[in-house]
């Protein structure tokens, strides 16, 4: 949660009610529970963290929504290393979907790049499963619990593919216009 | 210029198919190395030109433009019949719909290819029942392909493959016609073919398939996308996976 918020602060600097709004608007109806208090709670978190500042509109009561929030250099190098990252310890696809959102909105990385390098790595973990899985004998309960991991990554790849063709047609569309 | 150990290579490989305004490029300006001993897979959407391309690098079609060469030798610009000869004595072909004769058992099946490139008919028998041993149908020898489920019609498929000892198996959707479990017996398969250094290549759709490779190319549109390295690159180990460990 932290990473996507302050990924969206890289396009510019923004009101919290602001980034709540493209949060939710990212993640659809999946967004719904979403309230606002935990963008300020996240965003009060990285102001302490040195990672964003807080500029407050003068001349008006202090009230959190008259906050603008903005990267700092540690901010962005915080944002840079995570969309290099190519973690997927749990599938998380809500922080992936929001990193290649926010990638293509700051126009910091390509997103098909960023499903790319996913990909591959994915594959490799893909390999090293299927490579055990295949070397159990057949009945194992380690190998059932192998072959659930397959097909956990599996159906990660095939939505990967289905983020490819996606945002390839966003690029497509974007060099035509 | 060092002919290089690599028993597959093209260069500026190109297939139009069609004429004028239809003329589709299947495969584009495709540059190729696989050395021996290394299992290639070749991903890509549907119509991206990977089956075209496995049909150039086996001879089964020749290119627009560009070279195909196998083991050090130019086979692009062979004659049909010397073609056909390098075909038969070189490349093990593995296709989708397992292409087995009906009317031949699974041994004869897997002899036939051996009685072809000119073994004697002891040789083949010998050569075949080993094969049939390896992919786990000794006992279905005298079978007929329609006695025999999908799964092992095409561990007979790759056992005839293998029957001349080829220099390149080359693989085209080999589990497209297949459920999970026969799918798994071809992996299996595959799987100790890699570990005993045959050299493959294999077109596929399905990842897991992909993840037996040690290298995976990518293709859109006739193009390599990316090109990469699978094999020696360890994570962290199972338990990291499973979420056992952070």
């Amino acid at each position: 949660m932290q990473d996507a918020v302050l990924a969206m602060l890289a396009k510019e600097p923004s009101h919290g009610y602001h980034l709540h709004a493209r949060l939710r608007r990212s993640l659809g109806p999946l967004g719904e529970s979403m309230n606002r208090g935990q963008i300020y709670v996240t965003l009060a978190r990285l102001e302490r963290a040195g990672l964003v500042v807080c500029e407050r509109a003068d001349g008006l009561p202090e009230r959190p929504e008259r906050k603008v929030y903005a990267l700092t250099p540690a901010g962005q190098q915080r944002v840079a290393t995570w969309l290099a990252e190519v973690g997927w310890p749990k599938p998380d696809l809500a922080e992936f979907h929001l990193k290649l959102a926010a990638a293509a909105a700051a126009r910091l990385a390509d997103p098909v790049e960023l499903v790319a390098a996913q990909r591959r790595e994915l594959l490799r973990r893909l390999r090293e499963v299927q490579q055990a899985a295949l070397a159990e004998p057949a009945g194992s309960g380690a190998g059932l619990l192998l072959e659930g991991v397959v097909l956990r990554l599996q159906a990660d790849l095939r939505w990967l593919d289905a983020c490819e063709r996606a945002w390839s047609k966003v690029d497509d569309e974007s060099e035509g216009a | 210029m060092n002919v290089s150990s690599a028993v597959v290579r093209v260069h500026g490989l190109v297939k139009q198919h069609g004429r004028g305004q239809g003329r589709v490029r299947a495969v584009d300006d495709v540059d190729l190395e696989v050395p021996e001993g290394q299992m290639l897979a070749v991903m890509g959407p549907s119509g991206c030109g990977k089956s075209t391309l496995l049909h150039l690098l086996g001879g089964l079609e020749r290119p627009s433009d560009g070279e195909v060469w196998l083991a050090g030798q130019r086979i692009d610009t062979l004659s049909e019949r010397a073609l056909a000869r390098m075909r038969r004595r070189s490349v093990g072909f593995v296709f989708q719909a397992f292409h087995l004769v009906e009317e031949l058992s699974a041994a004869e099946n897997v002899e036939l290819p051996a009685l072809l490139a000119g073994r004697s008919r002891r040789q083949a028998r010998r050569r075949a029942s080993q094969l049939l041993e390896r992919v786990g149908l000794a006992d279905r020898a005298r079978h007929l392909p329609s006695q025999l489920s999908g799964g092992q019609r095409q561990r007979v498929a790759v056992a005839r493959a293998l029957v001349n000892d080829p220099l390149v198996v080359l693989a085209d959707e080999p589990t497209g016609n297949l459920d999970t479990a026969a799918t798994l017996d071809v992996l299996r398969i595959f799987e100790e073919l890699r570990s005993a250094g045959q050299t493959f290549v294999i077109v596929t759709h399905d990842e897991r398939v992909a993840a037996t490779a040690d290298r995976l190319v990518s293709m859109r549109d006739g193009m390599f996308v990316d090109d990469t390295r699978l094999a020696g690159s360890h994570t962290r180990g199972l338990g990291w996976l499973i979420g056992l460990e952070d």
